[in-house]
């Protein structure tokens, strides 16, 4: 039993940090800060919750898995709002996507 | 297997250093620097397992709701900064 | 006063989750003060209604968190693959959806699922539009198909 949750917990790390640098990679190759923003979606995600649910295996059912799970929790609930904070002001600057737009009009309006 | 994964994290903070310091505008900077953020988290908790001190995760707890916080600051601060001045100059 | 109350009792689980201490008269003492003091700045800054802490839907929630993490790990998939340039070159698109949620806490919960997949951005949310921008095809049609948009409704009305 112990065995098979090592195994798992080594899958989960090996997965993340591969997971971290492909987000690392497309943070420096796409074209531009809206595609950019993909490659940092992935690091929040996936890599960062595989990596600390291997951390949550080894620990086993202890309060320092309650607090990794607390980490998690917390990135995944505000990352989100900061990509969406950053891409509106990149909208409101001026910045347009490169690529295909098939909305009907453009997106640079405030909401209010 | 800890030493690997902070490993992995290493080599990816420093791809979010270089994009950081390539820019090319400021807001790259913001979404460089914020996962810079996310990834200094995992290092911790990381760190903590492999020195054998789990205390250190209530560092990396703090420091999430910190990098929350200060990205969206920085962003809104650009925002209005962009907003008096010409967009181009923000970059 | 029942919102308050859950608040207070989710406040003191994690209080005592992230302290450790459980036998300490007077650390309890202040923490049970920090909680209720937490619970009263909230009070008065308008946090305890439906969409400050949304409690009541916990339990639909529990259906909706396992379905929205399968698809994040299948869209984290797609964009390793576009990245690594294993499906050709990407294809960014800028796409518009509709959110067909009745309350704001619906479509911001959409909006916000959204942005946490990997390979789609929500850009704004206006009225009941959403301004979407994707990194590949694959994306642009899950969304299009609508499905993460009828299981938000089901879960927030």
């Amino acid at each position: 039993m112990a065995l098979v949750l090592d195994l798992l917990s080594w899958v989960a790390i090996l997965i993340g940090a591969a997971a971290m640098l492909i987000g690392a990679l497309g943070l420096l190759r796409l074209p531009d800060v809206f595609a950019r923003m993909h490659g940092a979606g992935m690091i929040d995600t996936a890599g960062l919750t595989l990596i600390l649910l291997g951390l949550m295996l080894q620990a086993g059912l202890t309060l320092i898995a309650v607090k990794l799970i607390l980490i998690v929790l917390f990135v995944v609930y505000t990352s989100p709002m900061t990509s969406h904070a950053l891409a509106r002001a990149c909208l409101l600057a001026g910045l347009r996507p490169l690529g295909r737009v098939e909305a009907d009009e453009g997106g640079g309006r405030s909401s209010r | 297997m800890f030493a690997a994964a902070g490993l992995a994290l290493l080599v990816t903070m420093a791809a979010a250093l270089a994009r950081a310091l390539l820019g090319p505008t400021v807001y790259d900077r913001i979404l460089a620097v914020n996962a810079f953020g996310t990834l200094t988290v995992g290092l911790i908790a990381v760190l903590g397992f492999l020195m054998g001190r789990p205390e250190f995760l209530d560092i990396a707890l703090v420091y999430a709701l910190i990098n929350f916080i200060s990205t969206l600051a920085v962003t809104s601060y650009v925002r209005s900064a962009a907003a008096r001045t010409r967009p181009d100059e923000a970059g | 006063m029942l919102r308050a109350l859950s608040l207070a009792i989710g406040l003191a689980v994690l209080w005592l989750l992230l302290s450790g201490y459980w036998h300490e008269p007077l650390l309890l003492g202040l923490g049970l003060a920090s909680v209720l003091l937490s619970v009263v700045v909230a009070g008065r800054m308008g946090g305890l209604d439906d969409e400050g802490h949304p409690v009541h839907l916990l339990g639909r929630a529990l259906i909706y968190w396992p379905w929205l993490i399968k698809e994040i790990g299948l869209a984290n998939w797609d964009v390793a693959k576009a990245i690594l340039g294993w499906q050709g070159p990407i294809e960014p698109t800028v796409f518009a959806v509709r959110a067909s949620q009745a309350s704001d806490l619906g479509r911001v919960i959409y909006a916000n699922s959204i942005t946490l997949t990997p390979g789609t951005v929500t850009l704004e949310l206006a009225g009941d539009r959403l301004l979407v921008h994707a990194l590949t095809r694959g994306a642009v049609e899950g969304l299009q198909g609508g499905e993460m948009d009828r299981r938000v409704r089901r879960l927030a009305g």
